[in-house]
């Protein structure tokens, strides 16, 4: 059996089934989810539409699966060991060599010893770079032309960059109080209210700011209103360590006690708060699909945790500093210690990182942040001696959505885009740490109640569990059979007490509702007005 | 060593020419849409809000008649023209791209009660008052009408006149048979001066009457003895009947169903029936608080619309409890004909206030030509809201309407109504033996006898 193709062959029935299997992960990913179970429904006519819409979903996973097998431009890239080659021993100028020259380009180095280090950020479309080095220097840089657009001297530290929603506007967190700079260069605002910040994050989604001063003053800034959304002192002291969860906008923060805390606009108190590490939280990063967390302490430990299902043991501990973590749109993991660089992989899917590449600045240069380009495969370091761009194959997203993000985006289209997301601008509610919940129906929490046929079962069988034990011989008289009964006796009555105990409680409830019934009962209502109230007991 | 990198030439990426469109790229992966669900209700919400925002529902007014207007037909035939008849005998044939005036049919000497139109479009039949039928040739629609037209006035191809004075008539579907109603029902055709067939049921006067679009020997008429019977032309007698606690204004078929019909009540509400079984109602649709005087429905048979005493015209889905759409204006008085138009997208009012109204039957929708992505847009504006539509946000807007003060106040002394009587049976029945108070549903209490 095999199907006709276009050219008259027959594809084999083997490779037809391959190419179906392939489909069937493809679609599942694109089901966002198991399928709604109808069965136990009785309102027909609801099982109807749902079954209608369960099909709909089918196909639009169907569709999207094979546009996505057979329509997207361009695939991922890889990088193979050959024989006895190792992967990591690979060095990026070898890779150079290999690459197309346009590729080769985006490997360089930018040496600016007197004004670092400097830290980075990118464009959600990967097309723009800020740079910030310590002692002021702010510059943005087109990554596609290889140009500078702009580049100030504040002169004063600056701690972060961050871009808001487009390359049009950026923020820096300088001495005294962050700033909003556009691309001209131009301070736009002041934000005294944040203080002496030291990490900046910014929300797309939600249109907020989001930043953490030397008091530990975690504050949300609505960048579109200017209203500040909330204030919060997270009690945790000083902290440099703040990362944005892209999968649910949930800013985490790690501390120096080891503790990692979550947090949204919407609550004073950390949604959630865990203990990760021994020492101080030097680094964070999570994976982009928000259900992996990485964190590095300082007592030379990597771990990653599962985000949803948070146990006590992380799902992997690796050796190791790291003075900074990035997670690329692929999955793979930055890190970086003084002048070393390594990058981890997760090469069987199991969520099991090993060593994939690792690059070496000149010994000296002390790593300040690295980051992964969107949407390229390519990382950026920046050092205490300008910036880096090294080749990491398989680090980037092959293809864009032009909706989404557009690298190569005009000035139009960038145009359309800000007030299309202005218009999906979402409220700082929807920030929770399950954003799938959004939508769904609350379950109903009906406490489990014992009937009393299974509360004498539990009863009999701690009671039988009991009997078998043989209490100990004693010696000097004390082994007598009556004392050895009733010691017995004394162990069953022991099995049996909390049960009766739970027994006479609920029994002296019931009694007690009883009463206040009756009591009720006794008056006609025109009358209760008038009966002393009882305080409860 | 195997190595490949993402590498994208800007040529393959941006148009060629500056003429060109932009080219787009897409990647459905869920993992670059992040919160896509809180994106997704951020826009039900928008949607809902821009729905309001473009609820522009009235059209324009038709004035003319120095009457209220009593009734009205709709051409099968032709889309855009209307008629209507007012109490003081006048009929008008109305353009309604143009809102104006196409004809004027005089010769009534009392109110025009019935207007019909027969299936092929050419005859109208209209009675009245004044006890007497006439049938009008229909002007044939060019595309170069001169409306300045001294002509604008038609003389009637018949004019039959009977014993008594008529309320309602209706054109049988394909034939050209028609039937009015008044002190009884009688069969008319065209060619004859007096009627073919006259039932009798009862002594008293039939308000409405309407053939079946589908069995087109088939129709039911209400009477003012509250009852709603079904005949069949070819038995020649009386096919069913029951009484309701209330008179029934109106009825319309179902087109789309042609066992269903709607009831528009006394009572302030329509029934919806399955003509086989008359013993209860398929559907109670309540929310106006004053007399229903006339409904239409759909050709699509999805909804129909109805008009009141109240001064408020409603569109109803047709099973749905509660109206979809309420329209009112300050200037609107009691409502007595409503028509839906032909291509289901137009609601036609008549009113004691001598005008006809032209409201839309989609409040926001945009009229002309769409584009494309307009279309598509809206499409899933549609959808989203749809999607999202049980969430309290999205609903509280989705539902909000401005109601005019009498109808607002009069509804809330209606709800407090049912609810002290529903309260009082409740403790009626829990004072009485059990089982000695049989409960009955809405759809059946307010059915008296069935014959």
């Amino acid at each position: 059996m095999g199907v006709k193709q276009d050219d008259g062959s027959i594809m084999p029935t083997s490779e037809q089934e391959k190419i179906s299997d392939e489909l069937d992960i493809r679609v599942k990913k694109f089901l966002r989810g198991e399928k709604t179970n109808l069965e136990g429904l009785q309102d027909k006519k609801l099982k109807g539409q749902l079954a209608v819409r369960e099909e709909l979903f089918g196909k639009s996973a169907q569709a999207a699966a094979k546009a996505e097998k057979w329509l997207l431009p361009s695939e991922g890239g890889y990088l193979e060991a050959e024989g006895i080659e190792k992967t990591w021993r690979i060095k990026q100028e070898s890779i150079a060599c290999e690459v197309d020259i346009l590729s080769a380009r985006s490997q360089y180095d930018i040496v600016l010893p007197d004004l670092g280090p400097y830290t980075l950020d990118f464009t959600s479309s990967g097309r723009y770079m800020a740079a910030g080095g310590r002692k002021g220097h702010l510059a943005i840089l087109d990554m596609k032309n290889m140009s500078l657009v702009k580049e100030i001297q504040v002169r004063e530290t600056v701690r972060d960059v961050v871009f808001l929603h487009n390359e049009l506007f950026f923020a820096a967190a300088q001495k005294k109080y962050p700033y909003i700079y556009n691309r001209d260069g131009t301070e736009l605002h002041c934000l005294k209210e944040h203080g002496a910040v030291l990490r900046l994050q910014f929300l797309k989604n939600h249109f907020l700011l989001a930043s953490i001063n030397k008091s530990g003053q975690l504050r949300y800034q609505d960048v579109t209103m200017g209203g500040m959304v909330a204030n919060y002192r997270t009690g945790l002291g000083r902290t440099d360590v703040m990362q944005v969860n892209p999968y649910n906008g949930v800013v985490a923060l790690g501390h120096s006690l080891g503790t990692v805390s979550m947090w949204k606009p919407t609550s004073s108190a950390a949604i959630l708060k865990r203990l990760c590490h021994k020492g101080p939280i030097t680094a964070m990063a999570f994976h982009p699909n928000g259900h992996l967390m990485a964190t590095a302490g300082k007592e030379k430990k990597i771990m990653l945790w599962d985000l949803r299902n948070l146990k006590d043991e992380p799902l992997q501990t690796l050796p190791g500093n790291a003075d900074t973590l990035d997670f690329s749109q692929k999955g793979l993991l930055a890190r970086s210690t003084s002048s070393f660089v390594q990058i981890l992989r997760d090469s069987s899917g199991t969520q099991n990182y090993n060593n994939y590449m690792t690059h070496k600045i000149i010994k000296g240069y002390q790593v300040e942040k690295v980051l992964f380009r969107p949407y390229e495969d390519v990382l950026g370091i920046g050092h205490s001696m300008g910036w880096s761009s090294i080749l990491i194959p398989g680090s980037g997203e092959p293809n864009f959505d032009s909706w989404v993000a557009n690298p190569f985006e005009t000035s139009k289209q960038r145009r359309e885009r800000e007030v299309h997301s202005l218009l999906d601008k979402l409220p700082p509610e929807t920030i929770m740490l399950n954003p799938t919940k959004i939508g769904t129906v609350k379950p109903q929490r009906r406490k489990e109640k014992k009937t009393k046929e299974e509360k004498e079962a539990d009863m009999e069988a701690a009671v039988e569990a009991v009997k078998g034990i043989e209490p100990k011989k004693k010696t000097k008289g004390r082994n007598k059979p009556s004392k050895r009964t009733k010691k017995k006796q004394e162990i069953v009555a022991n099995a049996k007490r909390p049960f009766l105990e739970q027994q006479k409680k609920e029994e002296e409830q019931v009694a007690r509702k009883k009463q206040k019934v009756i009591e009720q009962v006794e008056l006609p209502t025109s009358l209760q007005r008038f009966s002393r109230k009882k305080s409860a007991t | 060593m195997k190595v490949n990198v993402i590498s994208r030439s800007t040529d393959e990426y941006t148009k060629e020419r500056s003429q060109d469109l932009q080219r787009v790229f897409r990647n459905f992966d869920p993992s670059i849409r992040t919160q896509e669900k809180a994106v997704e209700y951020v826009r039900a919400c928008n949607a809902a809000k821009l729905e309001k925002i473009f609820a522009r529902p009235f059209v324009g007014a038709m004035d003319g008649h120095i009457d209220s207007i009593s009734c009205m037909a709709k051409n099968p035939n032709h889309l855009t023209r209307i008629f209507s008849g007012s109490m003081d005998g006048d009929i008008r044939l109305w353009d309604i791209a143009s809102r104006r005036t196409v004809r004027q049919f005089p010769g009534h000497q009392g109110a025009v009660q019935g207007l019909a139109v027969s299936t092929d479009g050419r005859v109208l039949v209209s009675c009245g008052t004044d006890s007497t039928v006439r049938l009008w040739g229909v002007p044939v629609s060019t595309l170069l009408e001169d409306d300045v037209s001294s002509d604008k006035s038609a003389v009637p191809l018949e004019t039959y006149v009977w014993k008594n004075a008529f309320r309602a008539v209706d054109h049988q579907w394909n034939f050209d048979r028609f039937a009015t109603g008044g002190a009884g029902v009688d069969i008319w055709n065209h060619n004859r001066s007096a009627p073919e067939q006259s039932f009798e049921w009862g002594t008293d006067t039939v308000v409405s009457i309407k053939f079946n679009p589908g069995q087109p020997d088939i129709l039911a008429t209400s009477a003012s003895d509250r009852s709603i019977a079904i005949y069949d032309l070819r038995m020649g007698k009386p096919a069913a009947k029951f009484i309701m606690r209330t008179r029934t204004n109106s009825i319309s078929w179902n087109p789309m169903e042609p066992i269903n019909f709607t009831a528009a009540n006394e009572d302030s509400n329509c029934y919806s029936f399955d003509s086989r079984k008359l013993n209860e109602a398929k559907c109670v649709h309540k929310d106006h608080v004053s007399a229903v005087m006339d409904i239409d429905y759909s050709p699509t048979g999805r909804e129909f619309v109805t008009g009141s005493y109240d001064r408020t015209v409603r569109i109803f889905q047709y099973n749905g409890g509660h109206s979809r759409e309420i329209y009112h204006t300050k200037r609107m008085q009691r409502v007595f004909c409503v028509k839906f138009s032909c291509d289901a997208s137009y609601v036609i009012s008549g009113s004691d206030d001598t005008n006809l109204r032209l409201w839309k039957a989609k409040a926001s929708e945009q009229l002309g030509v769409l584009l494309p992505r307009e279309q598509k847009k809206h499409e899933y504006n549609e959808a989203v809201k749809n999607r999202y539509k049980h969430l309290p946000e999205v609903k509280r807007i989705v539902r909000h309407r401005h109601l005019p003060k009498p109808v607002y106040k009069a509804a809330a002394t209606l709800r407090e109504m049912t609810e002290s009587r529903r309260k009082k049976h409740e403790k009626r029945k829990a004072h009485s033996a059990p089982g000695s108070i049989i409960e009955e549903p809405l759809r059946k209490r307010k059915i008296i006898k069935v014959e």
